[in-house]
């Protein structure tokens, strides 16, 4: 183990920060989507008392930068007397940070939809759930798709920064590496195939749905 | 029996419909014309209750559409609407689009529904489109389909919103002799359109709008071929 030298167990060691970033994105970007679901279809069709409010706090979240908010909310985590772990926290601000983006991406979906096919699916009987379930997301989706990958391949890279909070994901397990080896272009190289590896498969899926979904059209 | 009494329609300080009294018997069809803006379209979509309306009432078959209590999912079961722009679901196949309602709506099963809209396409002609996407229809081919999707939904009553208006001149003709036939099968329909010869033709009655008011109503050889109220025969004047 104290060897300047790259070892297998090293390998071992990204890998295992690979899973901890895979995670992290996984959970946040499951909870920043169903959180941008239902903000992004109230900022579609609330009225402006519940949409105006809900705008600026969702844009507070869009600016600050996300390193900021980490960090505010590992601090106000004790002083509220929240039990939360640290991954918690990471999952949690990220989560937020991807539901605000999340929302301008159903918005812009969900106001795509022409209103006339709408009417013609009320106009049919069906309720307001079933229109928004069997017309409204499908054809949202396909526009709003693009946008969604791209949050998820910015997620992926944002959670990164979730090292600040002690969290060893595959960054922070390559800087230790590098700490002991210096071997920094090596490892960092690795380090990067690692996330490409990660995002590839995301976007070549992102890219097949589009292209069927265009066959259609 | 569709009965519209007094209905009144504002959008803001603009009056679209300004007291608009008619009724419908079954089995009758009833064209509306008049100029644009005159309040037609509006008028269906408030017999829905795809919009809300101000003063009046509409009753379909007894049940007043714009109560507090009624159930207006479940009344426009019973009324099919047809637009201008067909509105096809582009993500759905033909035969997808017309099973849509019956199977999500009226929760038939899914070879029930499927016979039933097969039968509606055959019906108006689309019976070798069953699985291409809308996009590949031309645009009367889509307008059928729209009729198509509404009638399998088995409607009492069929509401027509100037469905050839958008339609290229060649594509018309097609979308008016499926009207004809409904007519022929004896459906009650309310038919806004611009095409007077048409309406002349299949009508039991005719209705003339003006400024968000019924000026004329009564049998085509009556309001479009003897038109007492100056307004009728300026309009006519104009189309014919």
């Amino acid at each position: 183990m104290f060897t300047a030298t790259l070892s297998w167990n090293d390998m071992l060691f990204l890998i295992e920060g690979a899973g901890t970033t895979l995670v992290i994105t996984l959970l946040s970007l499951a909870g920043g989507t169903l959180l941008g679901l239902v903000f992004g279809l109230v900022r579609a069709g609330a009225p402006w008392w519940l949409n105006a409010p809900l705008g600026a706090v969702l844009d507070a979240f869009r600016s600050v930068p996300l390193l900021i908010q980490l960090i505010l909310a590992n601090a106000f985590k004790p002083i509220i007397g929240l039990p939360w772990s640290n991954f918690t926290v990471a999952c949690v601000v990220l989560a937020v940070y991807g539901a605000a983006y999340c929302t301008e991406i159903v918005r812009a979906g969900v106001l795509a939809v022409p209103v006339t096919t709408r009417r013609a699916a009320r106009s049919l009987g069906l309720t307001w759930r079933q229109d928004l379930t069997s017309i409204v997301f499908p054809m949202a989706l396909r526009v709003a798709l693009p946008s969604w990958i791209g949050l998820a391949l910015g997620l992926m890279k944002d959670s990164a920064l979730v090292l600040w909070l002690g969290i060893i994901e595959l960054l922070r397990s390559a800087q230790i590496i590098i700490t002991r080896t210096q071997e920094p272009l090596l490892i960092l190289s690795i380090a990067g195939a690692i996330y490409f590896a990660l995002s590839f498969p995301i976007a070549r899926i992102g890219a097949r749905l589009e292209r069927s979904w265009n066959d259609r059209d | 029996m569709i009965e519209i009494d007094d209905v009144r329609k504002c959008y803001g300080p603009l009056e679209v419909l300004r007291g608009v009294t008619m009724t419908v018997e079954k089995g009758e069809v009833v064209s509306v014309i008049g100029g644009s803006g005159s309040g037609k379209s509006t008028l269906l979509m408030c017999v829905n209750g795809l919009e809300p309306i101000q003063g009046g009432r509409i009753a379909v078959d007894g049940i007043d559409v714009h109560a507090r209590g009624t159930n207006v999912d479940r009344l426009r079961q019973r009324i099919g609407i047809v637009f201008q722009q067909w509105n096809a679901f582009p993500h759905l196949t033909v035969l997808e689009n017309v099973m849509l309602a019956p199977r999500k709506v009226l929760r038939l099963p899914r070879r029930e529904a499927e016979a039933r809209a097969v039968a509606q396409l055959r019906h108006v002609g689309l019976g070798d489109k069953l699985n291409v996407y809308p996009s590949r229809l031309s645009g009367g081919q889509q307008q059928r389909m729209a009729i198509a999707r509404a009638l399998a939904m088995q409607p009492a009553y069929m509401l027509f919103d100037e469905v050839t208006s958008a339609l290229d001149p060649l594509l018309v003709g097609e979308v008016l002799d499926t009207l004809r036939m409904l007519s022929s099968e004896g459906m009650t329909m309310i038919v806004v359109t611009h095409e007077i010869a048409f309406a002349r033709e299949v009508s039991d009655r005719v209705a003339f709008f003006h400024a968000g008011q019924i000026h004329e109503i009564g049998p085509p050889e009556q309001v479009i071929g003897n038109p007492t109220r100056p307004e009728t025969v300026a309009f006519l004047e104009s189309v014919l």
